[in-house]
């Protein structure tokens, strides 16, 4: 790769520096370009949804920001710092894996399959990380775990394996064991997609109360439309691997502009 | 007729005792090496550094195309033309620990790669280093499905002990044949090591199919 990085700055600096940058951002599978110079500001404490078909790159945006997925050119930046590279004498260069787990300390993800630790109860998937990662003592662990546990109405099932709990009630300990790590963003990827059609608003409620409760920014893939109009400040309708169009719920849902976006929603909504 | 004698049995009974426990002394050892080594092995080939993961598939390759028996007399006549004189306890320990831990990462690598990519990248959003997530994670999940390769492997490495007898082993394979140059009696002798090997065989194979369920129920991995 031969890109040059003297055009991208080393730090986000001013009153406005967003939570989360990608400037220029490219991602591609062999021939298949699936983020196509991707320009996305997301502010501190704004809820945005991205929506779009699938293969329109919604996803990879989460991974990429969650770090499991490397990009091909461009930055990302979280909180004002690169996450994908790190300053080296004045130069951004590829980010160190030190560097990349400092920064990524500040993303919490939740995934559409739970990915809950099998051999683990609620309350020691929520421990986890705090006992290895942060080195919380086990009894502040317990304690910070339990809070979170009980915010999303399962304390009483802290000693359940994930194999004994809904999809619902598992999503759910997902998003408290996320939580637990205290991040400065979310990203929810599909976290309904997998649950069955009566639990998902077990899930949406949780998310909901976040959305008020937290200075926390979150970024959102979904599929549904209303969860999204509902609680997202800002909407962006991917396509092709780009932002094709976005704005507040009401103006994307209801006034969208561009031709891909009405076709998108038209057949969304004829599908429900 | 071939008639069975008992008085030969019991008069037999303590040296063959003696030669199970060496039997089994050496199907452990060469275990324990096997079980560490394997480990070994399987992770560095999950490295990414290119050369070592080539030299470890290709050793593993090796070893698992080869007989057994040519690797112990590998280790215990060629090595001393290397300045390599081992005992034949300890050539014939280091000759199947080497065997059955290429044949364990195998397993290993089988277990790991059941645990599911999300795990992997659960452990990577809550920020887990790469040591802890083999620790934590990974390795407590790809256990259950590899206990009963590893256990098909340490009854196959028991019944691989009389592979030590030709380098002067004394285990049971190595005791019969000599209680039969002594006697000329073979029928009493080879019969009291098939029926030894009967007696372990076949309840450690039991054992190892509850210690598996019994390790699923620890790790809450049951329905």
């Amino acid at each position: 790769m031969t890109e040059d990085m003297s055009r991208y700055p080393l730090h986000l600096e001013g009153d406005d520096v967003p939570m989360v940058r990608f400037r220029n951002v490219t991602k591609r599978y062999g021939p298949l370009v699936v983020l196509n110079q991707l320009d996305l500001d997301v502010s501190t404490g704004e809820m945005v949804t991205i929506i779009g078909p699938s293969g329109s790159g919604k996803t990879t945006v989460l991974r990429m920001l969650m770090t499991l997925e490397t990009i091909d050119s461009g930055v990302i930046y979280v909180d004002g710092e690169p996450l994908t590279h790190m300053e080296r004498n004045g130069q951004l260069l590829p980010a160190s894996s030190k560097h990349i787990r400092r920064i990524r300390s500040k993303i919490g993800m939740c995934f559409q399959h739970f990915n809950l630790f099998p051999h683990m109860t609620a309350l020691g998937n929520c421990m986890e990380g705090l006992v290895q990662v942060l080195g919380l003592s086990r009894r502040e662990a317990e304690e910070r775990s339990m809070e979170l546990l009980d915010m999303v109405g399962l304390a009483e099932k802290r000693d359940e394996h994930p194999s004994r709990l809904s999809g619902g009630q598992q999503q759910r300990v997902a998003i408290a064991r996320a939580l637990a790590m205290r991040p400065k963003v979310m990203l929810f990827d599909e976290v309904t997609s997998a649950l069955d059609p009566e639990v998902i608003s077990e899930v949406t409620n949780v998310i909901r109360r976040l959305v008020g409760a937290h200075d926390l920014t979150m970024l959102m893939v979904t599929h549904q439309m209303g969860f999204a109009k509902e609680i997202s400040d800002r909407v962006c309708f991917f396509f092709n691997g780009a932002v094709e169009e976005q704005g507040t719920p009401t103006k994307l849902f209801e006034n969208p502009e561009r031709e891909r976006t009405q076709q998108f929603l038209n057949a969304v909504l004829d599908a429900n | 007729m071939i008639e069975w004698r008992w008085h030969l049995v019991w008069e037999l009974a303590p040296r063959f005792v003696d030669a199970a426990g060496k039997t089994l002394l050496a199907a452990g050892g060469g275990y324990s090496i096997a079980v560490v080594l394997g480990l070994v092995l399987v992770l560095a080939q999950r490295t990414r550094f290119h050369p070592l993961t080539f030299a470890v598939r290709e050793f593993v390759e090796l070893i698992r195309s080869t007989p057994l028996l040519l690797q112990v007399f590998f280790v215990f006549y060629v090595g001393p033309q290397f300045g390599l004189v081992l005992s034949p306890w300890t050539a014939g320990l280091i000759a199947i620990g080497l065997h059955y831990g290429a044949y364990l990462s195998e397993v290993y690598r089988g277990g790991i790669e059941s645990v599911p990519a999300g795990q992997w990248e659960a452990a990577k959003a809550l920020n887990l280093s790469v040591v802890r997530t083999y620790r934590r994670i990974v390795i407590p999940q790809a256990l259950p499905p590899a206990i009963s390769g590893m256990g098909n492997y340490l009854v196959g490495i028991f019944k691989d002990t009389p592979m030590l007898s030709v380098i002067g082993v004394t285990e049971l394979m190595h005791t019969a044949t000599a209680v039969g140059a002594e006697s000329y009696r073979y029928l009493e002798p080879y019969t009291m090591v098939g029926a030894i090997f009967l007696a372990i065989s076949l309840p450690a194979a039991y054992l190892i199919s509850r210690f598996e369920k019994w390790v699923r129920r620890t790790l809450g991995m049951v329905k």
